[in-house]
């Protein structure tokens, strides 16, 4: 397929004459080219309209997302349009597309982008040329971003996470096990006194943290200040229970980047360790808040918000890890990456590969975990993942299998929902945790294990008894939307 | 109180036997053990005492736990931590860290609170250690 359609770059005459050309035949499709290492190689997956070629199709994506308008321009003649132009240089066709399968033919298309293109440390730029406006083009009936390669170079001109997964263990003075955290429910609707209670009752109980859910920023029943005053009272009071290092990711999402630098500014003062923003703020914001918690010594929470939206269908939109790696990038400290046992979308295989690109120094290519291009982060700090979203007690052994033990999990329902109370409930979670872990390290095989390993805590530890016995029947078990292309059968969510 | 510090306090005390395990687990990943002792367990309180240097040089479990029973008879009414430290590049950092000893009776932290501007509360923890609380 590479080599089925030279590259027929019109001769300079032609090329420049007024009037419409493929884009193919502007220079956009170049499958000689070897990408330099310099380069930022991004990997779509288009779906062609019907009776445009695929490498007019990768061609146009390259054009439109890098130097390209619908017609030839002059001015072209006026700059080193030869370095500027994005290169498409490969096209494959997607396993399992295309006739005789469910699926409409589908490709993969490699393009590669000389690095003058894009500002330094900056992810509005890079994304406003590489999803800026190809998405809408009309040649295409879908497109998805599925993976990049951001070349070392690049990496270097980003800040990475403000603290990153080992600062914030040394920190905490927390090793050796998953973190527990759970977010306070309801979600709305408790006044700020009330809420602070189910954090005091969590944390007093065995979490290291509790969390203002996405939508929670200053509404009628609870203003943001009422929510960090109550929330901290509660933090310090069961850091004094306790002796640990305890937080609350106090939510600073707000209308304006002036509001959230307020709210920051007022938890620090409160000596909280941890904010919290959403994703729906948007990359620059994101990536002035991680400056902000890189001068101000804070962890920097992102919940995820309205990802889904784009992330979710796997012929149009934004591959998650993606997403992932541009958090990286701008500088988060922790984002919700996927439980794959819990009541959110999540296959095992994709899970893994978005939390290799979090966590790993270098990340090899897997394309059975749907990562395209070995990535090298230079150094850049790792992020914490967090997963949430359905999960409970009696699931901690297949979450430590899945996710191993550079991750938060939290459990909302499975504390708050406990029969005998909140405190219970967080007990029981991490007797649960430490159990589990202690016996990985014994050497058991906890995949299989998990559950005698959790009876037997339950005898001596009655709130996980009530939680074993609550939740037991609990699983979430749907197909995946979003799975990798690679493997012969797609995996179950368990 | 019982301080929750360290990665298995909520189970019951880890035996000796148990503790062994643990060490091997951690000497097998190619991690260094060291041990630190502390009266006051202090969230802030980073810098336990510590028990000689990491033991680079030990690859077995019963020379770690030699030196364990050494800490402990020096310091029978102390808090020890076995910490394991791994010095992959990307961690560099402690991997693992439990407590092996308490003293009989365990401090607490009282909680301090000065009143600010605005309904603001600035925090402090202060250790009070048993003695203390006798002659309050």
């Amino acid at each position: 397929m590479n080599t089925a359609v030279a590259a027929k770059q019109a001769p300079t005459r032609k090329r420049y004459d007024a009037g419409v050309l493929k884009y193919r035949e502007m220079g956009y499709w170049q499958p000689d080219y070897q990408p330099q290492d310099t380069d930022v190689i991004a990997l779509f997956r288009i779906t062609p309209q019907d009776g445009v070629e695929p490498e007019e199709a990768a061609a146009a994506v390259a054009g439109e997302s890098s130097t390209a308008t619908w017609t030839v321009v002059w001015t072209d003649r006026l700059t080193a349009c030869d370095k500027y132009r994005a290169k498409a240089y490969r096209v494959d066709p997607v396993p399992n597309t295309g006739p005789g399968t469910r699926t409409e033919q589908q490709y993969f298309a490699y393009i590669a982008y000389e690095l003058d293109l894009f500002e330094e440390g900056s992810i509005a730029n890079l994304t406003a040329s590489i999803i800026g406006n190809v998405f809408g083009f009309k040649p295409l009936k879908a497109l998805r971003l599925e993976d990049m390669r951001i070349p070392v170079a690049y990496v270097k001109t980003f800040q990475g996470p403000a603290t990153g997964i080992v600062v914030e263990r040394e920190r905490l003075d927390k090793f050796g096990r998953p973190l527990l955290g759970a977010t306070t429910k309801p979600k709305l609707g408790l006044s700020g006194r009330n809420y602070g209670r189910v954090v005091y009752e969590a944390l007093r109980g065995g979490l290291d943290f509790v969390k203002d859910d996405e939508n929670i920023n200053s509404q009628p029943f609870m203003h943001w200040r009422d929510r960090f005053l109550f929330c901290m009272e509660a933090v310090n009071k069961a850091s004094a229970a306790t002796g640990e290092v305890k937080g609350h990711y106090l939510n600073v999402t707000a209308a304006t980047m002036e509001d959230m630098y307020e709210r920051a500014e007022f938890a620090k003062e409160l000596g909280s360790v941890i904010i919290m923003i959403d994703l729906v703020i948007g990359y620059t914001a994101i990536q002035s808040m991680a400056k902000w918690a890189r001068r101000n010594d804070m962890i920097l929470h992102l919940h995820r918000a309205g990802h889904s939206t784009y992330t979710r269908q796997k012929n149009h939109g934004i591959a998650f890890r993606v997403i992932a790696k541009w958090m990286r990038l701008a500088g988060v400290d922790h984002i919700h990456a996927g439980t794959v046992v819990g009541k959110l979308e999540g296959d095992p295989n994709v899970i893994a590969g978005i939390y290799d690109t979090l966590r790993e120094p270098y990340t090899p290519a897997n394309l059975m975990h749907g990562v395209f291009f070995d990535q090298d982060w230079a150094g850049l700090r790792k992020v914490m993942p967090v997963a949430s979203g359905g999960i409970h007690a009696g699931q901690m052994h297949q979450l430590l299998h899945y996710l191993g033990e550079d991750v938060v999990l939290q459990f909302g329902g499975g504390t708050i929902g406990h029969p005998h109370g909140i405190a219970q409930g967080a007990q029981a979670n991490r007797v649960a945790l430490e159990a589990i872990v202690q016996a990985r390290n014994e050497g058991v095989d906890i995949w299989h294990e998990g559950p005698q390993i959790l009876e037997k805590a339950a005898r001596w530890c009655s709130p996980l008894r009530a939680a074993l016995d609550t939740w037991r029947d609990v699983t979430f078990n749907y197909t995946s939307t979003d799975t990798v292309d690679f493997v012969p059968t797609p995996t179950e969510a368990v | 109180m019982r301080v929750t510090q360290g990665t298995f306090s909520f189970l019951p005390d880890l035996t000796d036997d148990q503790i062994r395990t643990q060490i091997d687990y951690a000497l097998n990943r190619g991690w260094a053990i060291s041990l630190e002792y502390t009266d006051d367990p202090h969230p802030r309180n980073t810098y336990w005492e510590m028990w000689g240097l990491p033991m680079f040089e030990v690859r077995d479990a019963v020379g770690v736990m030699y030196e364990l029973y050494a800490c402990r008879k020096t310091h029978p009414n102390k808090y020890i931590r076995v910490n394991a430290f791994d010095a992959t590049r990307g961690f560099e950092t402690v991997r693992l860290s439990f407590i092996v000893n308490r003293p009989k009776v365990e401090p607490e932290f009282r909680l301090v609170r000065t009143e600010g501007p605005g309904r603001s509360i600035r925090y402090s923890l202060e250790t009070v250690f048993p003695d203390e609380r006798d002659r309050a």
